[in-house]
Protein backbone atom coordinates (compact mmCIF):
# COMPACT_ATOMS: atom_id res chain seq x y z
CA UNK A 1 0.00 0.00 0.00
CA UNK A 2 2.93 2.31 0.58
CA UNK A 3 4.46 1.76 -2.84
CA UNK A 4 2.86 4.52 -4.85
CA UNK A 5 4.38 7.34 -2.83
CA UNK A 6 6.40 8.46 -5.82
CA UNK A 7 3.21 9.30 -7.61
CA UNK A 8 2.24 11.84 -5.01
CA UNK A 9 2.37 15.48 -6.00
CA UNK A 10 5.85 16.93 -6.08
CA UNK A 11 6.62 19.72 -3.76
CA UNK A 12 6.99 23.18 -5.11
CA UNK A 13 9.70 24.23 -2.73
CA UNK A 14 12.70 26.38 -3.24
CA UNK A 15 16.08 24.64 -2.69
CA UNK A 16 16.80 26.93 0.24
CA UNK A 17 14.00 25.22 2.12
CA UNK A 18 15.84 21.91 2.14
CA UNK A 19 17.78 22.82 5.18
CA UNK A 20 17.07 20.72 8.27
CA UNK A 21 18.13 23.41 10.63
CA UNK A 22 15.72 25.94 9.23
CA UNK A 23 12.82 27.05 11.32
CA UNK A 24 9.60 26.13 9.52
CA UNK A 25 7.24 27.74 11.94
CA UNK A 26 7.87 30.33 14.57
CA UNK A 27 5.23 31.43 17.06
CA UNK A 28 6.17 34.37 19.30
CA UNK A 29 4.09 35.45 22.25
CA UNK A 30 0.78 34.96 20.49
CA UNK A 31 -2.47 35.93 22.20
CA UNK A 32 -5.99 35.34 20.96
CA UNK A 33 -9.07 36.17 23.01
CA UNK A 34 -12.73 35.91 22.08
CA UNK A 35 -15.46 38.16 23.36
CA UNK A 36 -18.51 36.70 24.96
CA UNK A 37 -21.85 37.40 23.30
CA UNK A 38 -22.88 41.03 22.98
CA UNK A 39 -19.92 42.81 24.55
CA UNK A 40 -20.16 46.51 23.79
CA UNK A 41 -22.50 48.27 21.39
CA UNK A 42 -22.82 47.40 17.74
CA UNK A 43 -20.52 50.22 16.70
CA UNK A 44 -17.92 49.49 19.40
CA UNK A 45 -17.74 45.90 18.28
CA UNK A 46 -17.45 46.72 14.58
CA UNK A 47 -14.81 49.37 15.16
CA UNK A 48 -12.87 47.12 17.52
CA UNK A 49 -13.33 49.46 20.49
CA UNK A 50 -15.54 47.23 22.59
CA UNK A 51 -14.75 47.15 26.31
CA UNK A 52 -13.11 43.99 27.54
CA UNK A 53 -16.05 41.89 28.57
CA UNK A 54 -16.09 39.88 31.74
CA UNK A 55 -17.03 36.91 29.60
CA UNK A 56 -13.92 37.16 27.44
CA UNK A 57 -12.07 33.90 26.85
CA UNK A 58 -8.34 33.90 26.31
CA UNK A 59 -8.13 30.90 24.04
CA UNK A 60 -4.41 31.32 23.34
CA UNK A 61 -2.40 33.04 26.03
CA UNK A 62 1.14 34.20 25.28
CA UNK A 63 2.20 31.10 23.38
CA UNK A 64 5.69 30.81 21.92
CA UNK A 65 7.40 27.88 20.24
CA UNK A 66 9.15 27.06 17.03
CA UNK A 67 9.12 24.02 14.82
CA UNK A 68 12.06 22.94 12.70
CA UNK A 69 11.72 21.85 9.12
CA UNK A 70 10.71 18.17 8.80
CA UNK A 71 9.62 18.01 12.39
CA UNK A 72 6.33 16.46 13.47
CA UNK A 73 5.16 18.65 16.29
CA UNK A 74 2.31 17.55 18.54
CA UNK A 75 -0.09 19.67 20.55
CA UNK A 76 -1.95 17.96 23.36
CA UNK A 77 -4.42 19.49 25.75
CA UNK A 78 -7.86 19.10 27.28
CA UNK A 79 -11.04 20.10 25.48
CA UNK A 80 -11.25 23.84 25.11
CA UNK A 81 -7.57 24.40 25.88
CA UNK A 82 -7.01 26.34 22.66
CA UNK A 83 -5.56 23.77 20.26
CA UNK A 84 -7.92 24.45 17.39
CA UNK A 85 -7.64 28.18 17.93
CA UNK A 86 -3.88 27.89 17.67
CA UNK A 87 -4.17 25.88 14.44
CA UNK A 88 -6.56 28.48 13.01
CA UNK A 89 -4.08 31.23 13.87
CA UNK A 90 -1.38 29.31 12.01
CA UNK A 91 -3.62 28.83 9.00
CA UNK A 92 -4.54 32.55 8.57
CA UNK A 93 -8.16 31.93 9.59
CA UNK A 94 -7.77 34.00 12.74
CA UNK A 95 -5.69 37.11 13.25
CA UNK A 96 -3.75 37.19 16.53
CA UNK A 97 -4.49 39.98 19.01
CA UNK A 98 -0.78 40.28 19.60
CA UNK A 99 2.39 38.37 18.90
CA UNK A 100 3.82 37.16 15.64
CA UNK A 101 3.66 33.99 13.57
CA UNK A 102 6.04 33.28 10.73
CA UNK A 103 6.15 30.37 8.32
CA UNK A 104 9.58 29.95 6.73
CA UNK A 105 10.28 33.53 7.68
CA UNK A 106 7.07 34.89 6.15
CA UNK A 107 4.60 36.67 8.36
CA UNK A 108 1.13 35.06 8.31
CA UNK A 109 -0.53 38.44 8.35
CA UNK A 110 1.68 40.52 6.11
CA UNK A 111 2.62 37.81 3.61
CA UNK A 112 -0.70 36.05 3.86
CA UNK A 113 -0.91 34.85 0.29
CA UNK A 114 2.57 33.34 0.13
CA UNK A 115 1.96 31.63 3.44
CA UNK A 116 -1.35 30.26 2.22
CA UNK A 117 0.43 28.57 -0.67
CA UNK A 118 2.74 26.73 1.69
CA UNK A 119 0.18 25.42 4.13
CA UNK A 120 -2.93 23.33 4.29
CA UNK A 121 -5.09 22.14 7.11
CA UNK A 122 -7.22 19.17 8.01
CA UNK A 123 -9.81 19.83 10.68
CA UNK A 124 -11.82 17.49 12.88
CA UNK A 125 -14.99 18.12 10.95
CA UNK A 126 -14.72 17.00 7.35
CA UNK A 127 -16.00 20.19 5.71
CA UNK A 128 -17.24 19.54 2.20
CA UNK A 129 -19.99 20.32 -0.23
CA UNK A 130 -21.94 17.30 0.85
CA UNK A 131 -23.94 16.86 -2.35
CA UNK A 132 -20.78 16.89 -4.42
CA UNK A 133 -18.61 13.83 -4.88
CA UNK A 134 -15.09 13.62 -3.46
CA UNK A 135 -13.74 14.21 -6.96
CA UNK A 136 -15.85 17.33 -7.46
CA UNK A 137 -14.78 18.65 -4.07
CA UNK A 138 -11.13 17.99 -4.83
CA UNK A 139 -11.43 19.63 -8.25
CA UNK A 140 -12.70 22.76 -6.56
CA UNK A 141 -10.00 22.70 -3.90
CA UNK A 142 -7.20 21.94 -6.35
CA UNK A 143 -8.15 24.69 -8.78
CA UNK A 144 -8.04 27.22 -5.96
CA UNK A 145 -4.38 26.32 -5.61
CA UNK A 146 -3.77 26.74 -9.34
CA UNK A 147 -3.67 23.06 -10.30
CA UNK A 148 -5.17 22.04 -13.62
CA UNK A 149 -8.10 19.66 -13.96
CA UNK A 150 -6.23 16.70 -15.36
CA UNK A 151 -3.49 16.79 -12.74
CA UNK A 152 -6.10 17.05 -10.01
CA UNK A 153 -8.03 14.04 -11.32
CA UNK A 154 -4.93 11.87 -11.62
CA UNK A 155 -3.48 12.78 -8.26
CA UNK A 156 -6.81 12.51 -6.46
CA UNK A 157 -7.29 8.96 -7.70
CA UNK A 158 -3.79 8.06 -6.52
CA UNK A 159 -4.10 9.57 -3.10
CA UNK A 160 -7.63 8.36 -2.41
CA UNK A 161 -6.71 4.88 -3.62
CA UNK A 162 -3.77 4.86 -1.31
CA UNK A 163 -5.93 5.91 1.60
CA UNK A 164 -8.10 2.92 0.86
CA UNK A 165 -11.17 4.72 -0.47
CA UNK A 166 -13.22 2.59 -2.84
CA UNK A 167 -13.10 3.87 -6.38
CA UNK A 168 -16.86 3.87 -6.68
CA UNK A 169 -17.22 6.20 -3.71
CA UNK A 170 -15.02 8.78 -5.38
CA UNK A 171 -17.79 9.77 -7.75
CA UNK A 172 -20.78 9.58 -5.43
CA UNK A 173 -22.10 12.43 -3.23
CA UNK A 174 -20.19 12.72 0.02
CA UNK A 175 -23.32 12.88 2.17
CA UNK A 176 -23.65 9.10 1.96
CA UNK A 177 -20.11 8.44 3.17
CA UNK A 178 -19.12 7.45 6.69
CA UNK A 179 -17.22 9.93 8.82
CA UNK A 180 -14.00 8.01 8.47
CA UNK A 181 -14.26 7.99 4.71
CA UNK A 182 -14.97 11.71 4.66
CA UNK A 183 -11.94 12.29 6.84
CA UNK A 184 -9.79 10.46 4.30
CA UNK A 185 -11.06 12.73 1.57
CA UNK A 186 -10.21 15.70 3.79
CA UNK A 187 -6.68 14.40 4.11
CA UNK A 188 -6.46 13.85 0.37
CA UNK A 189 -7.62 17.43 -0.20
CA UNK A 190 -4.78 18.76 1.91
CA UNK A 191 -2.25 16.44 0.27
CA UNK A 192 -3.28 17.46 -3.20
CA UNK A 193 -1.82 20.92 -2.76
CA UNK A 194 1.53 19.53 -1.52
CA UNK A 195 1.85 21.79 1.51
CA UNK A 196 5.26 22.16 3.10
CA UNK A 197 3.62 22.91 6.41
CA UNK A 198 0.70 20.63 7.18
CA UNK A 199 -1.65 21.53 10.01
CA UNK A 200 -3.61 18.58 11.29
CA UNK A 201 -6.34 19.23 13.86
CA UNK A 202 -7.36 15.85 15.26
CA UNK A 203 -7.02 14.13 11.89
CA UNK A 204 -7.78 10.66 13.23
CA UNK A 205 -10.61 11.38 15.64
CA UNK A 206 -13.49 9.10 14.77
CA UNK A 207 -11.48 6.73 12.62
CA UNK A 208 -11.33 2.98 13.14
CA UNK A 209 -7.96 1.50 14.16
CA UNK A 210 -7.00 0.49 10.63
CA UNK A 211 -7.92 3.85 9.15
CA UNK A 212 -6.01 5.52 11.94
CA UNK A 213 -2.90 3.62 11.01
CA UNK A 214 -3.35 4.43 7.34
CA UNK A 215 -3.58 8.10 8.14
CA UNK A 216 -0.60 7.93 10.47
CA UNK A 217 1.45 6.23 7.76
CA UNK A 218 0.48 8.98 5.37
CA UNK A 219 1.58 11.61 7.87
CA UNK A 220 4.95 9.92 8.22
CA UNK A 221 5.37 9.79 4.45
CA UNK A 222 4.51 13.39 4.22
CA UNK A 223 7.70 14.05 6.06
CA UNK A 224 9.80 11.22 4.66
CA UNK A 225 8.96 11.74 1.02
CA UNK A 226 7.87 15.34 0.80
CA UNK A 227 10.04 16.89 3.47
CA UNK A 228 6.97 18.48 4.95
CA UNK A 229 6.70 19.85 8.45
CA UNK A 230 3.67 18.75 10.42
CA UNK A 231 1.82 20.29 13.33
CA UNK A 232 -0.68 17.89 14.79
CA UNK A 233 -3.25 17.99 17.56
CA UNK A 234 -4.73 14.81 18.95
CA UNK A 235 -6.44 13.28 21.95
CA UNK A 236 -4.82 9.95 21.19
CA UNK A 237 -1.72 9.58 23.37
CA UNK A 238 -0.39 6.57 21.46
CA UNK A 239 -0.67 8.48 18.25
CA UNK A 240 1.18 11.43 19.71
CA UNK A 241 3.91 9.18 20.99
CA UNK A 242 4.23 7.27 17.72
CA UNK A 243 4.31 10.29 15.44
CA UNK A 244 5.65 13.31 17.24
CA UNK A 245 9.25 14.39 17.62
CA UNK A 246 8.25 16.95 20.20
CA UNK A 247 5.03 17.63 22.04
CA UNK A 248 3.62 20.77 23.59
CA UNK A 249 0.99 20.33 26.25
CA UNK A 250 -1.33 23.27 26.57
CA UNK A 251 -3.89 24.14 29.12
CA UNK A 252 -6.15 27.19 29.24
CA UNK A 253 -4.28 28.60 26.29
CA UNK A 254 -0.83 28.31 27.88
CA UNK A 255 1.95 25.90 27.11
CA UNK A 256 2.62 24.01 30.33
CA UNK A 257 5.29 21.69 28.94
CA UNK A 258 7.22 21.24 25.73
CA UNK A 259 9.61 18.38 25.17
CA UNK A 260 10.24 15.12 23.36
CA UNK A 261 7.88 12.30 24.39
CA UNK A 262 10.66 10.75 26.46
CA UNK A 263 11.57 14.07 27.99
CA UNK A 264 7.99 14.61 29.04
CA UNK A 265 7.74 11.16 30.57
CA UNK A 266 10.87 11.67 32.60
CA UNK A 267 9.16 14.60 34.30
CA UNK A 268 6.55 12.57 36.11
CA UNK A 269 7.13 10.27 39.00
CA UNK A 270 6.99 6.56 38.30
CA UNK A 271 4.12 5.06 40.27
CA UNK A 272 5.35 1.52 40.15
CA UNK A 273 5.36 1.49 36.34
CA UNK A 274 7.03 3.28 33.44
CA UNK A 275 5.21 6.58 33.12
CA UNK A 276 3.12 6.88 29.96
CA UNK A 277 2.23 9.96 28.01
CA UNK A 278 -1.22 9.68 29.53
CA UNK A 279 0.33 9.98 33.00
CA UNK A 280 2.08 13.12 31.81
CA UNK A 281 -1.15 14.51 30.42
CA UNK A 282 -2.99 13.79 33.66
CA UNK A 283 -0.24 15.23 35.81
CA UNK A 284 0.17 18.43 33.82
CA UNK A 285 -3.38 19.31 32.89
CA UNK A 286 -5.29 18.32 36.00
CA UNK A 287 -4.60 21.45 38.06
CA UNK A 288 -7.83 23.23 37.42
CA UNK A 289 -9.84 20.15 38.21
CA UNK A 290 -8.09 19.68 41.53
CA UNK A 291 -8.53 23.27 42.66
CA UNK A 292 -12.20 23.18 41.74
CA UNK A 293 -12.64 20.06 43.80
CA UNK A 294 -10.74 21.57 46.69
CA UNK A 295 -12.88 24.67 46.52
CA UNK A 296 -16.03 22.59 46.72
CA UNK B 1 5.44 23.65 -11.35
CA UNK B 2 5.37 27.38 -11.87
CA UNK B 3 2.33 29.04 -13.21
CA UNK B 4 2.11 32.65 -14.19
CA UNK B 5 0.01 34.61 -11.74
CA UNK B 6 -2.71 35.54 -14.24
CA UNK B 7 -3.22 31.90 -15.29
CA UNK B 8 -3.38 31.00 -11.63
CA UNK B 9 -6.12 33.52 -10.94
CA UNK B 10 -8.10 32.54 -14.03
CA UNK B 11 -8.01 28.90 -12.96
CA UNK B 12 -8.97 29.81 -9.45
CA UNK B 13 -11.85 31.91 -10.68
CA UNK B 14 -13.03 29.03 -12.85
CA UNK B 15 -13.05 26.88 -9.69
CA UNK B 16 -16.09 28.80 -8.47
CA UNK B 17 -17.94 28.58 -11.79
CA UNK B 18 -17.33 24.84 -12.09
CA UNK B 19 -18.20 24.16 -8.46
CA UNK B 20 -21.49 26.01 -8.75
CA UNK B 21 -22.51 24.21 -11.91
CA UNK B 22 -21.63 20.91 -10.26
CA UNK B 23 -23.83 21.90 -7.35
CA UNK B 24 -26.71 22.69 -9.70
CA UNK B 25 -26.29 19.28 -11.27
CA UNK B 26 -26.46 17.61 -7.88
CA UNK B 27 -29.42 19.69 -6.76
CA UNK B 28 -31.13 19.30 -10.12
CA UNK B 29 -34.62 18.58 -8.75
CA UNK B 30 -34.47 21.71 -6.69
CA UNK B 31 -33.36 23.51 -9.80
CA UNK B 32 -36.35 22.16 -11.70
CA UNK B 33 -38.62 23.32 -8.90
CA UNK B 34 -37.11 26.83 -8.92
CA UNK B 35 -37.60 27.08 -12.66
CA UNK B 36 -41.21 25.90 -12.45
CA UNK B 37 -41.79 28.35 -9.64
CA UNK B 38 -40.24 31.16 -11.66
CA UNK B 39 -42.42 30.36 -14.65
CA UNK B 40 -45.61 30.10 -12.57
CA UNK B 41 -44.79 33.35 -10.84
CA UNK B 42 -44.12 35.15 -14.12
CA UNK B 43 -47.37 33.84 -15.59
CA UNK B 44 -49.37 34.81 -12.53
CA UNK B 45 -48.06 38.36 -12.70
CA UNK B 46 -48.53 38.62 -16.44
CA UNK B 47 -52.13 37.39 -16.20
CA UNK B 48 -52.90 40.36 -13.98
CA UNK B 49 -52.30 42.46 -17.07
CA UNK B 50 -54.40 40.20 -19.25
CA UNK B 51 -57.24 40.28 -16.72
CA UNK B 52 -57.28 44.04 -16.29
CA UNK B 53 -59.98 44.55 -18.91
CA UNK B 54 -62.29 42.00 -17.31
CA UNK B 55 -61.56 43.40 -13.85
CA UNK B 56 -62.37 47.02 -14.61
CA UNK B 57 -65.00 46.48 -17.30
CA UNK B 58 -63.18 48.96 -19.51
CA UNK B 59 -61.62 48.53 -22.91
CA UNK B 60 -57.91 48.50 -22.21
CA UNK B 61 -54.81 47.84 -24.26
CA UNK B 62 -54.01 44.71 -22.28
CA UNK B 63 -51.22 43.67 -24.62
CA UNK B 64 -49.27 46.70 -23.41
CA UNK B 65 -49.97 45.78 -19.78
CA UNK B 66 -48.95 42.17 -20.39
CA UNK B 67 -45.68 43.25 -21.90
CA UNK B 68 -45.07 45.83 -19.18
CA UNK B 69 -45.51 43.26 -16.43
CA UNK B 70 -43.63 40.55 -18.28
CA UNK B 71 -40.58 42.76 -18.64
CA UNK B 72 -40.81 43.59 -14.94
CA UNK B 73 -41.05 40.01 -13.81
CA UNK B 74 -38.29 38.65 -16.05
CA UNK B 75 -35.83 41.45 -15.34
CA UNK B 76 -36.53 41.18 -11.61
CA UNK B 77 -36.03 37.44 -11.75
CA UNK B 78 -32.68 37.95 -13.39
CA UNK B 79 -31.53 40.65 -11.00
CA UNK B 80 -32.74 38.88 -7.89
CA UNK B 81 -31.13 35.58 -8.87
CA UNK B 82 -27.88 37.41 -9.45
CA UNK B 83 -28.18 39.30 -6.20
CA UNK B 84 -28.99 36.10 -4.28
CA UNK B 85 -26.24 34.08 -5.78
CA UNK B 86 -23.61 36.72 -5.04
CA UNK B 87 -25.09 37.84 -1.73
CA UNK B 88 -25.48 34.35 -0.34
CA UNK B 89 -22.10 32.94 -1.33
CA UNK B 90 -20.68 33.27 2.16
CA UNK B 91 -23.87 32.08 3.81
CA UNK B 92 -23.99 29.04 1.60
CA UNK B 93 -20.40 28.07 2.34
CA UNK B 94 -20.89 28.63 6.02
CA UNK B 95 -23.87 26.33 5.89
CA UNK B 96 -21.92 23.67 3.99
CA UNK B 97 -18.99 24.18 6.34
CA UNK B 98 -16.47 24.85 3.57
CA UNK B 99 -15.96 28.54 4.28
CA UNK B 100 -12.65 28.10 6.10
CA UNK B 101 -11.18 26.08 3.26
CA UNK B 102 -12.20 28.62 0.67
CA UNK B 103 -10.85 31.50 2.76
CA UNK B 104 -7.60 29.64 3.41
CA UNK B 105 -6.84 29.12 -0.28
CA UNK B 106 -4.21 31.38 -1.89
CA UNK B 107 -6.72 33.25 -4.02
CA UNK B 108 -7.25 36.98 -4.35
CA UNK B 109 -10.64 37.91 -2.98
CA UNK B 110 -11.27 39.71 -6.27
CA UNK B 111 -10.76 36.44 -8.15
CA UNK B 112 -13.20 34.75 -5.83
CA UNK B 113 -15.77 37.47 -6.42
CA UNK B 114 -15.21 37.52 -10.19
CA UNK B 115 -15.75 33.76 -10.35
CA UNK B 116 -18.93 33.88 -8.34
CA UNK B 117 -20.22 36.86 -10.32
CA UNK B 118 -19.53 35.22 -13.65
CA UNK B 119 -21.50 32.22 -12.57
CA UNK B 120 -24.31 34.38 -11.22
CA UNK B 121 -24.73 36.22 -14.52
CA UNK B 122 -24.81 33.00 -16.54
CA UNK B 123 -27.19 31.39 -14.10
CA UNK B 124 -29.50 34.42 -13.97
CA UNK B 125 -29.59 34.71 -17.76
CA UNK B 126 -30.41 31.02 -18.07
CA UNK B 127 -33.35 31.29 -15.69
CA UNK B 128 -34.63 34.50 -17.27
CA UNK B 129 -34.43 33.06 -20.78
CA UNK B 130 -36.35 29.92 -19.76
CA UNK B 131 -39.07 31.99 -18.15
CA UNK B 132 -39.33 34.25 -21.19
CA UNK B 133 -39.63 31.24 -23.49
CA UNK B 134 -42.30 29.62 -21.37
CA UNK B 135 -44.40 32.77 -21.05
CA UNK B 136 -44.19 33.32 -24.80
CA UNK B 137 -46.24 30.13 -25.18
CA UNK B 138 -49.14 31.61 -23.24
CA UNK B 139 -49.38 35.08 -24.70
CA UNK B 140 -49.22 36.65 -28.07
CA UNK B 141 -46.35 39.03 -27.55
CA UNK B 142 -45.79 41.75 -30.08
CA UNK B 143 -42.24 42.99 -29.95
CA UNK B 144 -42.04 44.31 -33.50
CA UNK B 145 -41.21 47.77 -32.13
CA UNK B 146 -38.59 46.59 -29.69
CA UNK B 147 -34.96 47.57 -29.79
CA UNK B 148 -33.41 44.38 -28.38
CA UNK B 149 -29.83 45.53 -28.73
CA UNK B 150 -30.44 48.59 -26.58
CA UNK B 151 -32.36 46.52 -24.01
CA UNK B 152 -29.48 44.09 -23.72
CA UNK B 153 -26.96 46.88 -23.24
CA UNK B 154 -29.10 48.35 -20.44
CA UNK B 155 -29.47 44.91 -18.86
CA UNK B 156 -25.72 44.38 -18.83
CA UNK B 157 -25.10 47.83 -17.39
CA UNK B 158 -27.75 47.01 -14.79
CA UNK B 159 -25.91 43.78 -13.97
CA UNK B 160 -22.71 45.68 -13.37
CA UNK B 161 -24.46 47.99 -10.94
CA UNK B 162 -26.08 45.08 -9.13
CA UNK B 163 -22.83 43.13 -8.73
CA UNK B 164 -21.42 45.73 -6.36
CA UNK B 165 -24.63 45.76 -4.33
CA UNK B 166 -24.52 41.97 -4.16
CA UNK B 167 -20.91 41.96 -2.96
CA UNK B 168 -21.73 44.42 -0.21
CA UNK B 169 -24.67 42.21 0.80
CA UNK B 170 -22.39 39.16 0.86
CA UNK B 171 -20.42 40.71 3.69
CA UNK B 172 -23.43 40.74 6.02
CA UNK B 173 -23.47 37.00 6.82
CA UNK B 174 -19.77 37.28 7.62
CA UNK B 175 -20.41 39.98 10.22
CA UNK B 176 -23.67 38.53 11.51
CA UNK B 177 -23.64 34.75 11.18
CA UNK B 178 -27.33 34.49 11.96
CA UNK B 179 -28.97 37.76 11.06
CA UNK B 180 -27.01 38.29 7.84
CA UNK B 181 -29.37 36.20 5.74
CA UNK B 182 -32.38 38.02 7.10
CA UNK B 183 -30.80 41.34 6.20
CA UNK B 184 -30.15 40.18 2.64
CA UNK B 185 -33.77 39.17 2.22
CA UNK B 186 -34.94 42.44 3.70
CA UNK B 187 -32.78 44.42 1.29
CA UNK B 188 -34.17 42.40 -1.57
CA UNK B 189 -37.75 43.08 -0.50
CA UNK B 190 -36.96 46.78 -0.40
CA UNK B 191 -35.58 46.67 -3.95
CA UNK B 192 -38.69 44.83 -5.09
CA UNK B 193 -40.96 47.43 -3.56
CA UNK B 194 -39.09 50.56 -4.52
CA UNK B 195 -37.67 49.84 -7.96
CA UNK B 196 -40.86 49.99 -10.02
CA UNK B 197 -40.81 46.37 -11.06
CA UNK B 198 -44.56 46.18 -11.68
CA UNK B 199 -45.62 49.86 -11.64
CA UNK B 200 -44.12 53.27 -12.30
CA UNK B 201 -42.29 54.51 -9.22
CA UNK B 202 -44.27 57.76 -9.41
CA UNK B 203 -47.20 56.00 -7.70
CA UNK B 204 -45.14 55.32 -4.59
CA UNK B 205 -45.49 57.52 -1.49
CA UNK B 206 -43.01 60.38 -1.29
CA UNK B 207 -40.95 58.80 1.50
CA UNK B 208 -40.20 55.77 -0.69
CA UNK B 209 -39.18 57.84 -3.69
CA UNK B 210 -35.60 58.44 -2.48
CA UNK B 211 -35.10 54.69 -2.23
CA UNK B 212 -36.37 54.32 -5.77
CA UNK B 213 -33.93 56.95 -6.90
CA UNK B 214 -31.07 55.07 -5.22
CA UNK B 215 -31.96 51.62 -6.53
CA UNK B 216 -30.10 50.73 -9.72
CA UNK B 217 -32.99 48.41 -10.62
CA UNK B 218 -35.21 51.47 -11.12
CA UNK B 219 -32.99 52.77 -13.92
CA UNK B 220 -32.43 49.35 -15.42
CA UNK B 221 -36.17 48.73 -15.70
CA UNK B 222 -36.96 52.16 -17.06
CA UNK B 223 -34.30 51.75 -19.72
CA UNK B 224 -35.28 48.23 -20.70
CA UNK B 225 -38.95 49.18 -20.90
CA UNK B 226 -38.17 52.17 -23.05
CA UNK B 227 -36.17 49.97 -25.41
CA UNK B 228 -38.66 47.12 -25.61
CA UNK B 229 -41.98 49.00 -25.44
CA UNK B 230 -41.15 52.20 -27.27
CA UNK B 231 -38.20 51.07 -29.32
CA UNK B 232 -35.98 53.75 -27.79
CA UNK B 233 -32.62 54.09 -29.46
CA UNK B 234 -29.39 53.26 -27.71
CA UNK B 235 -28.32 56.89 -28.06
CA UNK B 236 -31.35 58.06 -26.10
CA UNK B 237 -30.62 55.47 -23.42
CA UNK B 238 -26.98 56.38 -23.00
CA UNK B 239 -27.65 58.48 -19.88
CA UNK B 240 -29.30 55.46 -18.22
CA UNK B 241 -26.46 53.17 -19.28
CA UNK B 242 -24.05 55.77 -17.96
CA UNK B 243 -25.73 56.00 -14.57
CA UNK B 244 -25.80 52.21 -14.20
CA UNK B 245 -22.20 51.75 -15.25
CA UNK B 246 -21.08 54.53 -12.98
CA UNK B 247 -22.98 52.95 -10.08
CA UNK B 248 -21.12 49.72 -10.79
CA UNK B 249 -17.79 51.53 -11.00
CA UNK B 250 -18.44 52.89 -7.54
CA UNK B 251 -20.14 49.93 -5.86
CA UNK B 252 -17.87 47.15 -7.13
CA UNK B 253 -14.60 48.58 -5.74
CA UNK B 254 -16.50 49.66 -2.66
CA UNK B 255 -17.87 46.11 -2.35
CA UNK B 256 -14.40 44.62 -2.60
CA UNK B 257 -13.07 47.01 0.04
CA UNK B 258 -16.00 46.32 2.35
CA UNK B 259 -15.59 42.60 1.75
CA UNK B 260 -11.91 42.64 2.66
CA UNK B 261 -12.68 44.65 5.75
CA UNK B 262 -15.46 42.22 6.70
CA UNK B 263 -13.12 39.29 6.22
CA UNK B 264 -10.55 40.84 8.52
CA UNK B 265 -13.21 41.60 11.07
CA UNK B 266 -14.39 37.98 10.96
CA UNK B 267 -10.84 36.73 11.37
CA UNK B 268 -10.24 39.03 14.30
CA UNK B 269 -13.39 38.11 16.17
CA UNK B 270 -13.65 34.43 15.25
CA UNK B 271 -16.85 34.86 13.26
CA UNK B 272 -15.68 33.01 10.17
CA UNK B 273 -16.80 29.77 11.57
CA UNK B 274 -16.51 28.05 14.83
CA UNK B 275 -16.63 24.48 15.86
CA UNK B 276 -14.01 21.82 16.61
N1 LIG C 1 -14.64 31.51 17.15
C1 LIG C 1 -14.75 31.52 18.48
N2 LIG C 1 -15.53 32.43 19.11
C2 LIG C 1 -15.62 32.45 20.45
N3 LIG C 1 -14.98 31.60 21.28
C3 LIG C 1 -14.19 30.66 20.72
C4 LIG C 1 -14.04 30.57 19.31
N4 LIG C 1 -13.18 29.54 19.03
C5 LIG C 1 -12.83 29.01 20.22
N5 LIG C 1 -13.44 29.68 21.24
C6 LIG C 1 -13.24 29.40 22.69
O1 LIG C 1 -11.85 29.32 22.91
C7 LIG C 1 -11.53 28.23 23.79
C8 LIG C 1 -10.59 27.26 23.11
O2 LIG C 1 -11.28 26.57 22.08
P1 LIG C 1 -10.57 25.57 21.07
O3 LIG C 1 -11.59 25.17 20.08
O4 LIG C 1 -9.33 26.20 20.56
O5 LIG C 1 -10.20 24.35 22.01
P2 LIG C 1 -9.57 22.93 21.66
O6 LIG C 1 -8.36 22.77 22.47
O7 LIG C 1 -9.45 22.77 20.20
O8 LIG C 1 -10.69 21.94 22.22
P3 LIG C 1 -11.14 20.47 21.68
O9 LIG C 1 -10.16 19.51 22.26
O10 LIG C 1 -12.49 20.29 22.29
O11 LIG C 1 -11.15 20.50 20.22
C9 LIG C 1 -12.86 27.64 24.18
O12 LIG C 1 -13.24 28.22 25.40
C10 LIG C 1 -13.80 28.06 23.09
O13 LIG C 1 -15.11 28.19 23.56
MG1 LIG D 1 -10.25 21.47 18.77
Amino acid sequence: MLTTIEAMPRLRTAPALYDETRIALDVRDVVKAFDGQGAGTWWQRVSGKAPVAATQVRAVDHVSFSVRRREIFGILGPNGSGKSTLIRLLSTLLIPDSGRITVFGLDVERDERQVKRMINRVSVDAAFFKKLSPMENLLYAGRLYGLDGRAIREQSLEILGRLGLERKAIFEPMEDMSRGMQQKVAIARAFLTAPILMLLDEPTTGLDPRSKREVQAVVQDLRAVHDATVVLTTHDMDEAEALCDRIAIIESGKIVALDTPDGLKSRVARNGHEPTLEDVFMALTGKRLVTEEQAA
Amino acid sequence: MTLNPIAHEVRASYAFVERNFNLIKRYRWWEAVWIMYGIANALAVTYIGAGMGALTGQVLDTSFLVLYLLIGTVVWRYLSIMFDSIGEMIMWERWEGTIEYTMMAPVHRLTHLVGQTLFSILYGLFHAALILLAVAFFFHIDLSQANFGAALVVLMAGSISFIGVGIIAAVLPMLYPERGAQMINFAQALFLLASGIYYPVSVLPAWLQPISALSPATYALEGIRAALLQGASLASLLPTVGVLTLTGLITIPLGVVVFNWGERYAKRTGKLKRNG
